[in-house]
């Protein structure tokens, strides 16, 4: 169709639209013509396809066929055709078993529309909806689809903090299965980002009704332009009151958190990195990754979005760094502005094009000029940070926090979006993730590309990143899932390195990458769509292990609890080995380094690993685990624990023997449990 | 109408819906509508919920205030509210599906017109994501009860002959579709490319004149959707002026 006809058709089909009620349109082919009107004439060869009007716009979109060379997700799993539906959709689950769903709160939902406004009954003819008596819930979450969405998660003691594009809601999970709201914050301005810190929070806001009030009305627009002047180009007006930046909150109170700062920036705060400094004792800093556009300098000033040649002030190229006085947080301010994306030799701000790649020679052909970071993940017991930055990931020095140095930089050619990173426990790995499509499209399609929208791991050494593989969610999804890669945390098991994933509607799945160069499902759990032929916006956005559960953050329908039961991947042993591990405090974006007690539990769950990997014999395996039952029935008597100590200096010899790395660092560290044992 | 006549003629309405007598389209519209909005006002009792609130035990809900400011307490029924939609969000929307549709429109001579590989696998992404977002941005539209096109019949975006009076910035002119049409190989990789710089920059214009609007981009959906399409296609643009640089290097050799 060439661009007269197929624009006089889509006119014609938006006056069906509009007139007479979609659904009855939407039963017949598409390209039909409505109506009786024939179409104008065909003058140009039509294109192979062109998505348009003539097709259901509420109709999910097939994926296009796979490019040569690639392959897609498995369509035969079990979680590729789960039955749909917003609180009662199929599940199916591998190692996971699901605890509880706390709904959103009523006040984050959208409110009552106008019962006479005509646009609602249109959208409902539009919606097909009539014949059944159901209450159509999804209507109200097509209108506000992300308004409302949830978002990040933090936690700290027994609360949970999730955050929301509209506020934060806050719950009491001392008993996880039994996790109960607290408080609802309304504070719209998206996407919420959260932090917490001893008696603070933080939230990040970067759309433009954000206020500093917090109120929900936004900014108004300004009235129709006065006859003759409606081509004219008017500025809006600077609003004193717009918030884009970071919020502060002191939570000494949890039902009633107070704003006490409110740190502007000229991008605002897509996602923000709680940086604690082990050498700063007065101070956190805020490591603020905007996304967005520039603000005009009338509003906030300095702010200049122009390129880096026209202007060196531009607030592209660069991150914010807050300083948080910690007795003060009303002092809280933004004390530099890192140019991380410069080139070191030439002093160009947007020096990252060609920042290395595994591309095989590839970089030629596909540099990406990085402007913004999306999110930092820092590592300060390594002084290290892990910057997803749009084009590239990049690896920041942050020993002095204030003035981060780029180390390295990569890109990948199959990368669409630099997203989020992780480090492995011991900084030899770090897991990027792509998010193709922004997290709103269907791109875990049976016809996706497996490489397309996955996580990147890389190894680490002496401050080099370098390829090791892609990791996709194995199971395609449906064409109405939203699903690519996004959040997800360490699991604590010891001897292996284990995250847990959120893959929004592709639900969760837990990965082991101790061998970076072939990752592998261990466990997982998934839902079927909220909608069988729409994609309502919706799935986990995070998926975080926070003190022995794991804590899913769905955007539509509230906060999913899970815990791991035990499989063949992943034993009784080893999960109870991940719960002996407790945080204070959890900001999933500035990594802890996880240590292990010298206890049983956690030798037992060397013991499996070693048996899992063929690392011991099976007469060394059940006499080690003789030995611990032995001593642990006898509450730890001290012939018996000796005779554990005993076996560490072959343990010890088998390690300098092993076939891999990782079973010689667990047979290391069985034996140094087994000298100083506890229960 | 107060909320407690509203409230007894909605419930008048439930009482007829519910019967099954209903059997016209339209009164079931009507019942459905007024289900709809009665159920989102919290009176209706089959409304799915969620948390209860008990103001002495249960969750509270607080807005906080300015910085420095106390926090206020909402009554436990407080519901979700939006900032007034903005007729230049649903005018960008609308220009952006005319838009995107020239891309597709391009990507789709790809496969008859070239054997470039880098071209091929560009192509398919440009047109993977711009179907797709052309799908949201429809969707979108239809949700509000908004046509796809601006162009409506009577209106005058259109002159007499059924042409589109001006095209979105950046896109190409018949003329320019028209030699994309009827070129090949290394002339067409040349003309889609330099074409397609030249529509994605045209994007980049419309984005920031959508955060340029007094009132606009404050829709969650829209801000999520301009803000990624311009990294994206700032992204793109990057790629394909270094496809042009390399084939320009390669020719001089």
């Amino acid at each position: 169709m060439n661009r007269v006809s197929s624009f006089a058709f889509r006119a014609a089909v938006a006056a069906i639209i509009l007139f007479s009620g979609v659904s009855r349109m939407w039963a017949q082919t598409p390209g039909q013509t409505p109506g009786g009107t024939p179409p104008p004439a065909a003058t140009a060869p039509e294109p192979a396809k062109q998505p348009d009007a003539d097709q259901n716009p509420f109709a999910a979109q097939p994926a296009p066929p796979l490019p040569p060379g690639m392959t897609g997700s498995d369509a035969n799993d079990p979680r590729y055709k789960l039955t749909p539906g917003l609180y009662d959709a199929g599940e199916t689950s591998l190692g996971i078993k699901h605890l509880q769903l706390v709904k959103k709160p009523d006040s984050f939902q959208l409110g009552v529309t106008d019962p006479d406004d005509p646009k609602v009954q249109r959208l409902l003819e539009q919606l097909g909806i009539g014949g059944g008596m159901k209450l159509p819930k999804e209507l109200q979450l097509v209108i506000a689809e992300l308004a409302f969405s949830n978002s990040d998660l933090a936690f700290q003691g027994n609360h949970l903090f999730q955050g929301n594009f509209y506020g934060m809601n806050i719950f009491d999970i001392s008993n996880p299965a039994q996790t109960a709201l607290v408080t609802s914050m309304v504070c719209p301005g998206g996407q919420g980002d959260v932090s917490v810190y001893r008696n603070l929070m933080f939230m990040s806001v970067e759309m433009p009704n954000g206020r500093l009030d917090c109120g929900t009305q936004g900014f108004p627009p300004e009235p129709p332009p006065a006859a003759g002047h409606e081509k004219e180009r008017r500025k809006p007006a600077a609003q004193a009151d717009r918030f884009r930046g970071v919020r502060i909150f002191d939570i000494t109170d949890i039902k009633n958190p107070k704003q006490v700062a409110a740190v502007q920036t000229c991008r605002g705060s897509h996602t923000h990195t709680l940086v604690v400094d082990p050498n700063d004792k007065d101070n956190v800093y805020i490591y603020v990754s905007g996304t967005s556009f520039v603000r005009q300098p009338e509003e906030l000033a300095g702010c200049s979005g122009e390129a880096p040649d026209k202007d060196p002030n531009t607030a592209l190229f660069r991150i914010e760094v807050i300083k948080v006085p910690v007795a003060a947080p009303q002092d809280a301010k933004v004390v530099a502005s890192p140019r991380v994306f410069i080139d070191p030799r030439t002093g160009a701000l947007n020096g990252l094009s060609n920042g290395g790649s595994h591309g095989k020679g590839d970089e030629e052909t596909k540099p990406s000029d990085s402007n913004q970071c999306h999110d930092i993940t820092v590592y300060s017991a390594l002084g290290l940070a892990a910057g997803a930055c749009s084009g590239n990931g990049i690896l920041l020095d942050i020993k002095d926090p204030v003035h981060p140095k780029r180390l390295d930089a990569v890109n990948d050619p199959n990368y669409s979006y630099w997203h989020s990173a992780s480090f492995s426990n011991d900084g030899t790995k770090v897991v990027f993730t792509d998010e193709w499509g922004g997290g709103l499209g269907a791109r875990c399609r049976p016809n996706d590309p497996s490489k397309w929208g996955a996580d990147a791991i890389f190894h680490l050494h002496d401050d080099k990143l370098t390829f090791a593989s892609y990791y996709k969610l194995p199971a395609a999804q449906g064409d109405t899932e939203n699903c690519v890669a996004h959040n997800g945390s360490l699991i604590p098991v010891p001897g292996r390195d284990i995250e847990v994933q959120a893959w929004y509607q592709g639900g969760v799945s837990v990965m082991d990458f101790t061998d970076a160069a072939n990752p592998k499902e261990i466990a997982y759990f998934d839902r079927g769509p909220i909608d069988p032929k729409m994609l309502v916006l919706g799935g986990e956005w995070s998926a975080y292990w926070y003190n022995g559960n794991i804590y899913g953050s769905e955007i539509a329908r509230g906060l999913d609890i899970f815990e791991l039961t035990p499989t063949q991947f992943l034993t009784q042993n080893e999960i109870d080995a991940a719960k002996t591990v407790h945080v204070a405090e959890l900001n999933v974006q500035n990594q802890q380094k996880l240590e292990w007690p010298a206890q049983l539990v956690v030798a037992k769950a060397y013991v499996d690993q070693l048996e899992r990997s063929q690392a011991l014999p099976a007469d060394r395996i059940s006499a080690l685990r003789t030995a611990i039952q032995s001593a642990e029935s006898s509450h730890m008597n001290k012939g018996k624990v000796s005779k554990l100590s005993g076996m560490a200096p072959s343990l010890e010899q088998s390690a300098a023997a092993a076939n891999s790395p990782a079973d010689a660092k667990r047979l290391r560290a069985l034996a140094e449990i087994l000298k100083h044992p506890s229960a | 109408m107060s909320s407690n006549e509203l409230k007894s003629r909605l419930e008048r309405f439930h009482g007829a819906c519910k019967s099954e007598l209903r059997s016209a389209r339209v009164s079931a519209l009507v019942c459905a509508v007024l289900l709809a909005s009665s159920a989102a006002a919290g009176f209706d009792s089959f409304a799915v919920r969620g948390q209860q609130s008990n103001p002495a035990t249960g969750p509270v809900v607080v807005q906080p205030g300015a910085p420095g400011k106390p926090s206020k307490t909402l009554p436990p029924s407080t519901k979700g509210v939006l900032p007034a939609r903005s007729q230049a969000d649903v005018e960008f929307m609308q220009g952006m599906i005319m838009h995107h549709a020239q891309a597709v429109e391009m990507t789709a001579l790809i496969a008859s017109h070239t054997d470039n590989k880098d071209l091929r696998l560009l192509g398919a992404k440009i047109s993977s994501s711009q179907s797709d977002e052309i799908k949201f941005m429809q969707r979108w539209l239809a949700a509000r009860g908004e046509p796809g096109s601006m162009a409506m019949p009577g209106m005058s975006d259109m002159n007499a002959s059924g042409k589109p009076m001006a095209l979105m910035p950046g896109m190409l002119t018949p003329e320019q579709m028209e030699a994309l049409r009827n070129a090949k190989g290394a002339e067409f990789d040349h003309l889609f490319l330099t074409g397609m710089i030249q529509h994605h920059n045209g994007a980049l214009i419309m984005v920031k004149d959508l955060f340029d609007t007094a009132g606009a981009g404050q829709d969650a959906d829209i801000f999520n959707f301009a803000t990624d399409a311009d990294n994206t296609q700032r992204a793109e643009i990057k790629i394909m002026q270094a496809m042009l640089e390399k084939k320009t290097s390669e020719e001089k050799r």
